[in-house]
């Protein structure tokens, strides 16, 4: 209820009042100040309290819902206002050609099609009707102008029939959507887009419910449940519609049937085509379509797997092998160049040690010249060979290193004595060794 | 007929309408347009006389079977309406005297007629052989006759009625309620709701656009062909409760035919001495009691009327004509018996008539001027007499209750069945209702303090109500809440108040437009002057609303709840924050 406005003031508050909040709770009603009575059932306002008394409501709240339940039924209403703005060309049609009219489109429907239900054809029909009636228009002026108003009649007539509407739905082109192009794929969203032109498709389908699309997260039962549904797709489509006029019977009958024939061929024809469009459009579909590589691979990768793991392991052991013969090819190779090293060295060593026999040999043999070969004053020939033939004795018996360590002993030695103490001393060192005779290199060691 | 209980057709389905089911005369009404018509049948009777009649086999009725009443009697049926679910010992078949006359059959009533055709002569020139007489029930005749009612109903609408809410006296008990519902679930009509007539007719004046909801009292006077029923009705915020019903059987429609049939019978014999009393003979009778009850009619409209019937009795046509005031003259007893009615019907609620807001006349006897014109020397002027011959705004008398229940219809004919079954059980129409009055304290010009109410009493709880009251000074105020009451006051005036009885006299006698001054409470009236005034109870609360701007208005809210706790908040209009406050439940 509305506020009622008393026009009578209200008093002073008086010095001295104080509350807390401002309010003071002085009584109650008191239990006898109620009576139980029986409201009579009847009334909006009854309704009202008989709503908040069985939801248990208080006033705000109900009033609250109902508010939010009026909201709601206004757009309601407004959802079901019908109207399109009206085509001036769609206006000027001819009934005749009632054929090649867009039916839903005359009854300004299009946005519907297919979806629509009877009711709101039936609705649109009327609000048509009222708006186009030759008697308003005749009304305005224009007589004789009935013109749209038989194509209204013509679409309501094809509509409200169901079927002659699937006939017209079937050849309804302008609910087909056409299959996406490349160029709109790259941009948009693969899935998003076929599923309209599949949803758009199943409006020809005799079974229902009709498996959706899905995205790419579907799984792989729902895909095959899908491509087999629609490879094996079911549907009423038939084009009677575009049917040449048949002559009349009484006329000519040869020509009568010649016609009928041909319809039913174009018919057939028709079929077959859609069947076959729809079959490339699935094709198409997919071919494009990632899940199916995705589940083949999947199901290759679980077959190939064994194959691929021997294929690797066998890569692995060729590949240790090939590394493990390269290894031993290159400490092969290591060796050799090392024993060929090794040999030029001993070579080199060898002539070395032969050219330092060499020198110390000719140092033994210079320590006796030097020595004028023990002999004082010119020694003679016999002297001189006798000495080196001992020399040459000694040389013989004893090694490159005792050479060297002889002809250390006798470098820089020039007196004869001396000369002569290190050869005796070298001989008697051979003869204790035993490797040489007594009475052997007497010209030195004597 | 099914015996098992039939589901009623889905509420998206549903073609409702309301009816009115009378004793005497029924209507049936549909809204159009948020608009309650009144449907008229194919004879374009909007108020159908509730009788069938069969002859030869063929079912009439409305005003066609009431025609029949003189000529065909015994297979016509009238007045049943009262008998339904009732037994046979409670009834009262005066009314049927002139037609079928009940018997008793198990322990309901019916009626003996022959209701089909008469079978083919069996050879040339011999009589057709008259068909057996069948006992009807009276939910038999009562499905027959919803059925025409309803198809009526269904001509008019181009569509099938499958559901009614229909209006009863308030005094149908649940025996005849159901054996109502049983005979239109018969006849395929599905009963959604049987709602009681002062409350369909107090909703039909509610539901007018322009209508303001508010807190009133309403006396509805139901005044029929064969019986009167009185109701006071406390209107609260659009809810309806019954606070006293009388009934009445002996100062209706009928009661005033008679004093007419009296009056011609009388004029008849005196014009044509030796003919026969036709109050005598059947036949006679029945041509008198038809022929009062238009002129009857003719004389709430005009106030002069022709009485003519041809071969009244003995053969002898007969012709008189009757003025309004000779009618009101002759008549007398009966008006006042109505008002009598009126007043043990407000005594029986302990109200006072300055307590009455509005009295709705309703029921075909209230087209009489002269009822409506008793009831505005009863009631305070400031009263409304809704009747169409003291309110030119007011809605046909007979058609208040087949509008409300049309409209009551159009309400709930989207809910389910079971819907409308929870909403009107006992547990959420049986509330607590105030007794006392609930206000705050003001002050009048004389600085008195003075009751202001919120909360009328006898206002059914939870209950939500608001004022604003005026503030001419601002500052910081005081809302006193306290409960209060009425009483009335009489002050005896003072010998030079003539002026104020002469006016009343004069009143009187303009509208009696007669040289008898005879109203005797309007003599009584004369001598005192009486006023309701508040008197000022218990206080509940206080509560200071500060810095009011000067000027400025207060808003005072209280909400009782059902376990009548008290919820005050008072606020400044216009500002922010304001008192809140609770009071605990009693």
């Amino acid at each position: 209820m509305e506020a009622t406005v008393i026009p009578l003031p209200l008093p002073a508050l008086p010095e001295g009042w104080a509350a807390e909040t401002n309010f003071k709770a002085i009584g109650k009603i008191t239990k006898e100040g109620a009576t139980q009575r029986t409201l009579e059932p009847v009334g909006p306002y009854f309704l009202a309290h008989a709503r908040r008394a069985r939801h248990k409501r208080t006033f705000s709240e109900d009033d609250r819902i109902q508010a939010q339940e009026r909201a709601k039924k206004v757009e309601d209403n407004d959802d079901s206002e019908i109207s399109e703005p009206e085509d001036a060309m769609m206006l000027q049609r001819d009934a005749k050609d009632w054929k090649s009219q867009d039916h839903y489109k005359v009854l300004g429907i299009s946005k519907y099609r297919h979806k629509a239900t009877e009711e709101q054809i039936k609705r649109a029909h009327r609000k048509k009707v009222l708006k186009h009636h030759p008697d308003k228009k005749a009304a305005a002026g224009r007589a004789d102008d009935d013109n749209f108003f038989k194509c209204i009649q013509k679409a309501t007539e094809v509509l409200l029939d169901p079927v002659k509407r699937r006939q017209f739905d079937s050849v309804d082109e302008e609910a087909d959507v056409e299959p996406p192009t490349k160029k709109q794929l790259v941009k948009g969203n693969f899935y998003k887009l076929w599923s309209h032109v599949f949803k758009s498709e199943a409006r020809f389908s005799k079974t229902h419910p009709v498996p959706s699309f899905g995205d790419d997260k579907s799984t792989k039962e729902d895909v095959e449940n899908f491509y087999n549904f629609w490879y094996n797709f079911d549907s009423w489509r038939s084009f009677e519609y575009l049917d040449e006029d048949v002559p009349d019977d009484n006329e000519n009958r040869d020509q009568k049937r010649h016609m009928e024939r041909k319809n039913a061929n174009a018919r057939k024809k028709k079929k077959a085509e859609d069947n076959a469009r729809l079959r490339k459009l699935l094709d198409d579909c997919s071919a494009g379509d990632d899940r199916i590589k995705r589940f083949r691979q999947e199901a290759n990768a679980a077959k190939n797997k064994k194959r691929l793991e021997r294929e690797a392991a066998e890569k692995q052991a060729a590949e240790e092998a090939r590394l493990k013969k390269e290894a031993e090819e290159k400490a092969a190779k290591e060796a050799e160049d090392k024993a060929k090293n090794d040999r030029e060295s001993a070579k080199k060593a060898k002539e070395a040690a032969k050219n330092a026999v060499k020198k110390n040999k000719r140092v033994l043999r210079g320590s006796v010249k030097d020595a004028n070969y023990f002999a004082a004053g010119d020694a003679s020939a016999a002297t001189i060979d006798a000495v080196l033939n001992d020399v040459e004795l000694i040389q013989g018996k004893i090694d490159p290193d005792e050479i060297a360590a002889l002809a250390g002993k006798l470098n820089g030695l020039k007196v004869a004595d001396e000369i002569m103490g290190v050869w005796k001393g070298e001989v008697d060192r051979l003869v204790a060794a035993g490797k040489l005779k007594e009475g052997e290199a007497k010209a030195l060691g004597a | 007929m099914s015996d098992t209980a039939k589901a009623g057709p889905e509420p998206s389905e549903r073609t409702a309408i309301g009816i009115t089911f009378g004793n005497s005369n029924s209507s049936i009404a549909y809204l159009v347009d948020d608009k309650a018509e009144v449907i008229a049948n194919e004879d374009g009777d909007r108020q159908i006389p509730t009788i069938l009649s069969y002859v030869d086999g063929e079912e009439y009725y409305g005003q066609q079977a009431k025609n029949f009443l003189v000529r065909n009697p015994n297979n016509t049926v009238a007045y049943f309406r009262d008998f339904l679910g009732k037994e046979f010992k409670s009834i009262d078949p005066t009314h049927n005297h002139a037609s079928a006359h009940p018997q008793e059959s198990g322990d309901s009533v019916s009626f003996t007629l022959v209701d089909k055709a008469p079978e083919a002569a069996e050879e040339e020139g011999e009589e057709p052989k008259q068909a057996a007489p069948s006992a009807l029930s009276v939910s038999e005749i009562a499905t027959r006759y919803l059925r025409r009612l309803v198809g009526s109903a269904s001509d008019y609408l181009g569509k099938k009625v499958t559901s009614a809410v229909v209006s009863v006296p308030t005094n149908f008990n649940d025996k005849q309620k159901a054996a109502l519902i049983a005979a239109a679930a018969a006849a395929d009509l599905e009963i959604l709701q049987v709602i009681s007539e002062p409350v369909a007719a107090v909703l039909s004046y509610d539901a007018r656009p322009e209508a303001k909801i508010q807190d009133k009292i309403v006396v509805v006077a139901d005044l029929g062909g064969t019986r009167s029923d009185v109701a006071v009705v406390a209107s609260r915020g659009g809810m309806y409760t019954i606070l006293a019903t009388v009934h009445d059987y002996e100062f209706a429609g009928f009661a005033l035919d008679k004093v007419l049939m009296d009056h011609f019978a009388k004029e008849f014999m005196k014009k044509n001495s030796g003919a026969s009393d036709p109050r005598e003979n059947p036949r006679s009778l029945a041509k008198l009691k038809l022929e009062s009850e238009s002129t009857k009619r003719a004389l709430s409209l005009g106030t002069n009327a022709s009485f003519s019937v041809e071969s009244l009795a003995d053969g002898i046509d007969f012709a008189s004509t009757v003025n309004r005031l000779r009618y009101e003259t002759i008549a007398r007893s009966v008006f006042e018996g109505i008002n009598r009615l009126v007043e043990s019907a407000l005594k029986k609620a302990g109200l006072d008539v300055l307590d009455v807001d509005e009295v709705v006349l309703s029921g075909g006897t209230s087209h009489t001027p002269r009822i409506a014109a008793n009831f505005t020397y009863m009631f305070p002027q400031n009263t409304r007499i809704l009747a169409p011959s003291t309110d030119v705004t007011a809605i046909n008398p007979s058609e208040l209750g087949a509008r409300g229940a049309a409209l009551q219809a159009s309400l709930i004919q989207d809910y389910e069945a079971e819907d409308i079954d929870q909403s009107t059980h006992a547990a959420v129409t049986t509330v607590p209702h105030v007794a006392n009055a609930i206000g705050v304290i003001s002050t009048n010009e004389a600085g008195e303090e003075v009751f202001v109410p919120i909360v009328q009493p006898d206002t059914a709880v939870p209950a939500r109500r608001t004022v604003h009251l005026s503030a001419p000074n601002g500052g910081d105020l005081l809302v006193k809440v306290v409960e209060g009451n009425t009483h009335i006051k009489v002050t005896k005036p003072e010998p030079k108040t003539k002026e104020n009885g002469d006016s009343k006299a004069a009143k009187v006698e303009d509208a009696d437009d007669s040289d008898e001054d005879d109203s005797d409470f309007s003599d009584e009236e004369e001598e005192e002057k009486r006023e309701k005034v508040w008197k000022i109870g218990a206080t509940l609360a206080e509560a200071a609303v500060k810095g009011v701007k000067k000027g400025g208005k207060v808003e005072v809210s209280i909400t009782v709840n059902t376990d009548l706790s008290v919820i005050v908040t008072a606020r400044e209009v216009g500002a922010k924050g304001g008192v809140r406050g609770t009071l605990a439940s009693a």
